[in-house]
């Protein structure tokens, strides 16, 4: 089956300016699909080219199985649906107006049902008649996620959903990216809010220009960071050396303050409990042993600020 | 091209819903009118039954058609740019309408209040000097073909000046200048309404024909001239 998206060597400029640059990529249908990258770094203007409201310089990409072309971005429009990060709503007109003019823009059929199914969706059935104007930044949300959703697309644009919203607010936007996942929707997810992107998407791609690094989070995690044990004993162990050289699936190990030990290891689950031996056999008054996980936020931190390093 | 005219009336019904709602639309739309019409009845109103013989020489009806030159250009100025600034375009170029459509929904939008502020106004004035001013000066001002080129010519004026409005909407990024510049480029129209209204410009059949067939056919093309001017990419980056 060919991917919801598919990116090759694709590239913008403004004269000078790079705006991106080679990326290639693929997004499988179904799939949450995160763009991560810091201000400047292109995930707007990839996603506007992508949703063809910009023409790419080159390269080429095919969305929702149609090559991207000026001949053919009524028809990827179809079958798409873009969220920008600000909801853009006609803010004198009431919700279902709103939602009647893009309905009919996308010339939908039976579009009474579909608007009730996006209210559904977003849970403001009860608002429909309220002039956007009057309604909160994080129910004007809903309402472009309803929009957006009128139109039953393949892939879904999704720009920085939660950019400013409450933490209540962003979990119901994140209810319903999951929602959207178990109905089969490609979402395409451009945030700079890296617990968001962990949360929510099945692989992301770290973009500053170029694309820096792409995979599952965990995959990421695994390729950045050599998986750790830290340990907390009560008394700093008389020769840690001795305890820690030599064990199974240990790579190695340094002190962490007075009774800390990182144990750098290749296979947390052959390595902890050859260490949790070793420290009982040495007598020492263990406080703790546990495995640390670095986050998303540390992948991204070290892929940016190496950038940044090199610059 | 075929036109969906489902998409069409989306675009038109959505502004006429925003124009009603829309108080400082609204007041535009009435004073602007009344600017035009103010002079001219008076004038008339106070004309002793001897000056309807000045009348006879000119076309004083001709000043009205400064309302369909004028009041379109005030909303087509706003209509590209200022979505653009709501932040509201974006949404709207993300759906399968071409450009040809939401400008044809967009011009509509324009030239419906506009025909039926222009002929309203014309009314009122038809009415005030039929009732209230000196049977010969009515009767001057009455005059047949007067009215008639009013008729015909409101909507040719007012789709001339929409679709300069929509041009110049198109290319701008700022909304104020968009509508200096509407109002500046709907002022040659302007200026050839009270140059016939004068008698600076001597209307004959001929000239009255000639002159509708022209906006006849800058109707025609202003559709088409406008729609490349519209840039999908150009209105989300500023950049081309």
């Amino acid at each position: 089956m060919d991917p919801a998206v598919s990116v090759h060597n694709l590239s913008k400029r403004f004269g000078e300016r790079v705006a991106f640059q080679d990326l290639t990529f693929e997004v499988g249908h179904g799939e949450v699909f995160g763009f991560l990258g810091p201000n400047g770094a292109g995930k707007t203007t990839t996603v506007r080219t992508l949703g063809t409201l910009i023409a790419p310089s080159s390269g080429s990409a095919t969305i929702a199985g149609i090559p991207l072309t000026p001949e053919n971005g009524e028809e990827i429009r179809r079958r798409i649906a873009m969220m920008p990060e600000s909801p853009g709503l006609y803010l004198r007109l009431s919700v279902i107006e709103n939602l009647e003019c893009f309905a009919d823009l996308y010339e939908v059929p039976d579009p009474r049902s579909r608007i009730d199914r996006a209210l559904g969706s977003v849970n403001l059935a009860g608002r429909a008649n309220d002039a956007c104007g009057s309604l909160s930044k994080g129910l004007r949300q809903r309402v472009a996620l309803a929009r957006a959703l009128l139109s039953d697309p393949e892939v879904l644009f999704l720009d920085e959903p939660t950019s400013g919203l409450d933490p209540v607010a962003a979990r119901d936007v994140h209810e319903l990216i999951d929602e959207l996942r178990k109905r089969g929707v490609t979402i395409f997810l451009t945030t700079h809010r890296l617990d968001e992107a962990e949360r929510l998407c099945d692989r992301v791609a770290i973009l500053n220009t170029t694309l820096r690094t792409i995979g599952r989070p965990d995959e990421l995690r695994d390729q950045l960071f050599a998986k750790t044990l830290t340990i907390k004993t009560l008394v700093p162990l008389s020769d840690p050396d001795r305890v820690f050289a030599g064990l199974p699936a240990v790579n190695e190990w340094r002190q962490d303050g007075a009774g800390g030990y990182l144990v750098a290891v290749s296979d947390s689950s052959v390595a902890t409990p050859a260490v949790t031996r070793a420290l009982v056999t040495a007598g020492a008054e263990v406080l703790s042993i546990g495995e640390s996980r670095h986050s998303l936020e540390d992948v991204y931190l070290e892929l940016i600020d190496e950038e940044a390093g090199r610059r | 091209m075929s036109v969906s005219e489902r998409r069409v009336r989306a675009i038109f019904r959505k502004e006429l819903r925003e124009y009603r709602r829309n108080g400082s639309i609204i007041a535009t739309m009435a004073v602007i009118p009344l600017t035009f019409i103010i002079l001219p009845l008076i004038t008339v109103l106070r004309l002793p039954a001897s000056g309807s013989r000045a009348l006879l020489a000119g076309h004083p009806l001709a000043i009205l058609l400064g309302i369909p030159a004028i009041v379109p250009a005030v909303l087509a100025a706003y209509s590209v740019v200022g979505e653009r600034q709501q932040g509201t375009l974006e949404p709207v170029l993300t759906t399968p309408i071409p450009r040809e459509e939401f400008l044809l929904g967009k011009a509509l939008a324009a030239l419906l209040p506009s025909l039926a502020i222009a002929y309203a106004v014309y009314g009122f004035f038809l009415v005030c000097v039929a009732l209230f001013s000196q049977p010969s000066v009515a009767s001057a001002v009455l005059q047949g073909p007067d009215v008639l080129a009013q008729v015909v010519l409101t909507p040719l004026l007012a789709a001339w000046s929409i679709w300069l409005g929509i041009g110049i909407s198109a290319r701008s990024s700022d909304t104020r200048v968009a509508q200096q510049l509407g109002t500046l480029a709907s002022l040659p129209a302007l200026a050839v309404t009270y140059l016939v209204a004068l008698d600076v410009i001597q209307v004959t059949l001929g000239l009255a024909i000639a002159l509708t067939l022209a906006l006849l056919i800058l109707d025609g093309l202003g559709w088409r001239i406008v729609s490349p001017m519209f840039d999908r990419e150009r209105l989300m980056t500023g950049t081309r």
